[in-house]
């Protein structure tokens, strides 16, 4: 269809297909009136069952803790499929007459110190000196997950960042020793092998998978809501390996192309 | 510790096994020999496959809930996530473990595997279908379908060297995650009506309510499954996925993947919306009869014109889940009976083609027809699988492809819906007649050098190491094992009967729910008993295979019409069928938004207006 | 009107696929499926919200005060993590995409017709 075309045969269909979906949309209950029983049997039983104050970390934790581990896994395969997609590919290492990866490593080391710009002197205080309270704050966010709104996924991501900031400090040495294949993966594999141990360790028990096993401690607590605050490490674990790699692949895409562009040697 | 204890524990190993050997494999990348990871690759899909062996064991005379956490349901609510363990979802399971075992095994060794990535995806794929097939909570099965669908299209643009792979695999990519979106609009609505994921529970609360809200949900719903399924018109992404996805891919994409998508809305339709579409049955059959008879015959002649192998093979895989819609549109347990040994007969047959397309690639660089003409008379052996995999195709007896068309058969003779085993026999005469078509022109060498099919040539690359001259075992060994076993398994005393028991199980709505929220422990729902006879599916098989062998015969032969006269309005209609399948994801979407929203108005219609 | 948040949410879903029909960039595409999901999260948070219902975390106060649906907002939680990564992996299609034909227009980009 050539694009005129696909703009009018659309535009026709999607009226069409918002007015199903109005159609349907107008018998929902009015908003602002939540009728459904699931959530409200949670907000009651929640703090008392599981002793964990914030009842969404409990919910995506304990009572549908095998969504997460679905969720957790869906995170795992996406980065590992971006790594696979996003692979150096024969003719990008063959830039360099068929020498070893340590050799491109080498000449992208020295093509940057010689012309990328280096950051400015504020940028380069700026980053540095947030990334130890942004690790700090990180690990706040994991571990008080079952208390106030937080959890392995936000603090994962809060934990991702501190390499990045490395990298916007100009500081590639540094950001390509942290950020080395071997650890990022070992920790993304760790945290998904982490959850499912947490849930198998259940079946021994006598339990269900993902049966919460451990002592559940005083609610208002950090250490409470029993395997609750596992889980939230081995996804904070998960979540910041990942990050950290999808951030890794994409800006060696961007240094591949710069070495290319830079006259390819 | 009793059987029945023991069982329930190894519940969650399906999922649990592949994602932990994924993990761990990703964990060791760098550090592992590749024959380490095939071993692990393979023993953890086999101890998949033990498991839900044992599962299916036990749940032959009462299938099991199991409550994940240990939150069983209260007064009727349920807190947690569940998997209903019955014999129609266990044996979906052993399909799709055998499937990625038949994937690994044909990848060992030569597969260009990029250290234990492929395993991981693979491995991950596998636990959400198992997952998939296994759960009884909505939003569990929007998790899993989408960890499916990550997997999936990381898996289809593997070829990273190739840029029609990428592109190919951004197609599959946006639609199906439109696809996926909508689902979750789907789940929104039903859980804004009932305030529950579980689908038990949102049947047992829907009751017959059959409100603007409900019917949407399952519109979108059933768009949303029915693009993973590739169902017209949500099916232009498939041809394009397969045409560039690596073999082994391709073996689960067609062989399961796609019927997962009618295994859903089966599901769905059944747990859900058996109530409240219990008056409207009509609408619901009449609409999905028509979409699976186009898919159907849609598929079947767009195989036929295809040279790419994997597309034409692709292309059959929509004709004959065309057919599965078609089955399922009868709303009847015989019926679904039937769609259950269609599945697992195509899913062999598929399986064990497109693993002959890969020996081919293999062998000769080339899955192209026209340039593989005559190259492969050395080796008849191979050939075989496409003969017998076209007999397959075709439905011919003894394959499960046959029990489960006259299944479904009989069923549609009993709702007077007696042009359906015409449809059935079409779409297997036109599929069968390309598949022997091919191996007509490679492995005799008949046909013209050109042919009047003026489909572009898109170049494959091999996807596997050397040596290139020898067909290795495990890749000739999966792909005969697999057309035997669709041959062989038909055999088994009393299949009929056990499908039959699944399906109906799986349609008592009620049970289904006093299982999952009562706790009950009833057992399973079994068929009334009668024999069928077979002969009239005999005949209809006998006709669709005679006529896929003249057709192919006529298609090499020099009969074939090439005087423009004749040519010229098949030329046009072909052309104009090509246009549409574009390549181009905007069409696409475009087709898809057509699709949702007039299976939306045109069921609003039936059920509102009409009163059907 | 209480239907308009809902037809929000409907609204961005059209508009989102209005912007992966037309667009004429990959990454533009990328971006306007996020839209679309975006309008899924509207929807699902829209359905669990109860007038004068305060967040489900009861630090410090009474169990048994109206709050907010908690099951979507967790749905929602790890669903925006989890889209991210897909995103990334759509994206990184489009790279790959630029990489080998040099541009990132679907009309120019055909090879996969018929």
């Amino acid at each position: 269809m050539n694009p005129r075309f696909r703009r009018y045969f659309f535009l026709i269909s999607v009226v069409a297909f918002f007015g199903v979906f109005a159609w349907g949309l107008h018998d929902l209950p009015p908003f602002g009136h939540y009728r459904g029983p699931y959530g409200d049997i949670l907000n009651h039983v929640a703090v008392y069952e599981r002793h964990a104050t914030d009842v969404v970390t409990a919910v995506n934790f304990d009572y549908r803790g095998f969504d997460t581990l679905g969720e957790e896994s869906i995170l795992f395969m996406s980065v590992i499929g971006t790594s696979l997609l996003l692979r150096p590919q024969k003719k990008e290492t063959d830039n360099n007459d068929g020498k070893a990866d340590n050799s491109l490593q080498r000449d992208l080391d020295e093509s940057e110190r010689r012309r990328a710009p280096a950051a400015s002197d504020a940028a380069r205080v700026l980053t540095l000196a947030l990334v130890g309270p942004l690790i700090v704050f990180g690990w706040y966010i994991v571990t008080h997950g079952q208390l106030t709104p937080g959890g392995g996924f936000q603090g994962g991501v809060i934990l991702a960042t501190p390499p990045l900031l490395v990298y916007l400090a100009g500081d590639l040495k540094t950001f390509k020793r942290i950020t080395r294949q071997e650890w990022v993966e070992a920790i993304e594999g760790a945290g998904i092998f982490g959850f499912v141990l947490v849930g198998l360790l259940g079946l021994f028990v006598g339990g269900a998978f993902l049966q919460n096993l451990l002592p559940l401690g005083q609610t208002g607590s950090v250490i409470s809501a029993g395997t609750v605050a596992l889980l939230n490490i081995a996804t904070g674990l998960a979540v910041s390996g990942g990050f950290v790699q999808l951030i890794y692949v994409f800006l060696e895409q961007t240094l591949e192309v710069k070495l290319r562009v830079q006259g390819g040697k | 510790m009793s059987l029945s204890s023991i069982v329930a524990h190894i519940t969650a190993l399906p999922v649990a096994t592949p994602l932990g050997t994924a993990a761990v494999l990703a964990a060791l990348n760098k550090f592992l020999p590749r024959r380490m990871a095939d071993t692990l690759a393979i023993l953890a899909t086999l101890v998949t496959l033990f498991t839900e062996t044992l599962l299916l064991y036990s749940v032959r005379s009462q299938p099991f809930v199991y409550w994940y956490g240990g939150w069983a349901p209260r007064s009727g609510a349920a807190l947690g996530i569940c998997f209903v363990i019955d014999p129609l979802s266990c044996a979906l399971a052993m399909l799709i473990s055998v499937l990625v075992l038949v994937a690994f095994v044909f990848s060992l060794r030569y597969f260009d595997s990029i250290g234990t990535m492929f395993h991981v995806l693979v491995l991950g794929f596998l636990a959400a279908m198992s997952g998939f097939a296994f759960t009884g909570d909505l939003f569990n099965l929007f998790v899993f379908f989408e960890l499916m669908s990550a997997s999936a299209f990381a898996l289809c643009g593997y070829k990273n060297e190739e840029t029609t792979a990428q592109q190919g695999a951004l197609n599959f990519a946006i639609t199906n995650t439109i696809g996926a979106f909508l689902v979750l609009c789907g789940i929104a609505m039903l859980y804004s009506r009932t305030g529950a994921l579980n689908m038990a529970q949102i049947g047992r609360a829907l009751g017959q309510q059959s409100d603007a809200t409900v019917i949407t949900a399952f519109v979108f719903l059933l768009v949303g499954f029915y693009v993973k399924a590739a169902i017209f018109p949500f099916h232009f992404w498939l041809a394009d996925a397969h045409a560039v996805a690596p073999t082994p891919v391709c073996i689960l994409f067609s062989g399961i993947m796609v019927q997962l998508g009618v295994y859903a809305v089966a599901r769905v339709y059944w747990a859900i919306m058996a109530g409240p579409f219990a008056a409207h049955r009509g609408a619901l059959m009449s609409l999905l009869l028509v979409i699976g008879t186009i898919t159907s015959l849609l598929g079947a002649i767009m195989c036929f014109g295809q040279r790419h192998l994997k597309r034409l093979l692709a292309f059959s895989t929509i004709s004959h889940t065309g057919l599965l819609v078609i089955g399922f549109a009868l709303l009847d347990p015989h019926a679904l009976s039937g769609v259950a040994l269609y599945v697992a007969g195509h899913g062999l047959v598929k399986a064990s083609l497109f693993i002959g397309a890969g020996i081919l690639l293999h062998r000769y660089g080339s899955v192209d027809e026209l340039e593989l003409r005559g190259r492969a008379q050395r080796h008849h052996f191979s050939g075989i699988v496409f003969l017998l995999g076209a007999l397959g195709l075709a439905g011919v007896p003894p394959n499960l492809t046959f029990l489960g068309e006259h299944a479904i058969d009989h069923a549609a003779t009993l709702v007077h819906q007696d042009w359906i085993p015409v449809i059935f026999a079409f779409s297997g005469a036109i599929t069968s007649a390309a598949v022997l078509r091919v191996y007509g022109r490679v492995y005799l060498g008949w046909g013209d050098r050109e042919s009047l099919r003026t489909g572009k040539q898109i170049p494959e690359e091999r996807e596997t190491a050397g040596p290139h001259h020898r067909i290795p075992a495990v890749m000739i060994l999966p792909a005969f094992l697999m057309v035997i076993a669709a041959l062989g398994l038909t055999l088994t005393p009393k299949l009929r009967r056990a499908a039959e028991t699944g399906a109906f199980t799986m349609a008592d709505t009620a049970a289904y729910q006093s299982r999952v929220l009562d706790g009950a422990h009833l057992p399973n729902t079994f068929a009334p008993p009668g024999q069928t006879a077979l002969t009239p599916t005999l005949i209809s098989t006998s006709c669709a295979i005679v006529f896929g062998l003249l057709l192919a015969a006529w298609s090499l032969s020099p009969l074939w019409p090439k005087q423009d006269v004749i040519v010229r309005p098949f030329k046009l209609v072909m052309g104009g069928l090509r246009s549409l399948h574009s390549g181009h994801v905007g069409d696409y979407v475009a087709f898809l938004t057509l699709g949702a929203a007039a299976i939306g108005i045109v069921l609003g219609l039936l059920i509102r207006r009409f009163g059907m | 009107m209480s239907l308009f948040p809902y037809l929000v949410a409907a609204w961005l879903f059209c508009i989102g696929l209005y912007g992966v029909v037309t667009s004429r960039n990959f990454i533009h595409l990328v971006m306007c499926l996020a839209v679309v999901q975006s309008s899924t999260y509207v929807l699902l948070l829209t359905i669990g919200y109860r007038i004068g219902g305060m967040p489900p975390v009861f630090a410090g106060v009474p169990v048994g005060t109206p709050a907010v649906d908690p099951v979507v907002q967790a749905l929602m939680l790890t669903d925006i993590v989890v889209e991210a990564t897909v995103v990334a992996l759509l994206l990184s299609l489009a790279v790959q995409v630029h990489k080998g034909t040099g541009t990132l227009n679907p009309d120019h980009l055909r090879e996969l017709q018929g």
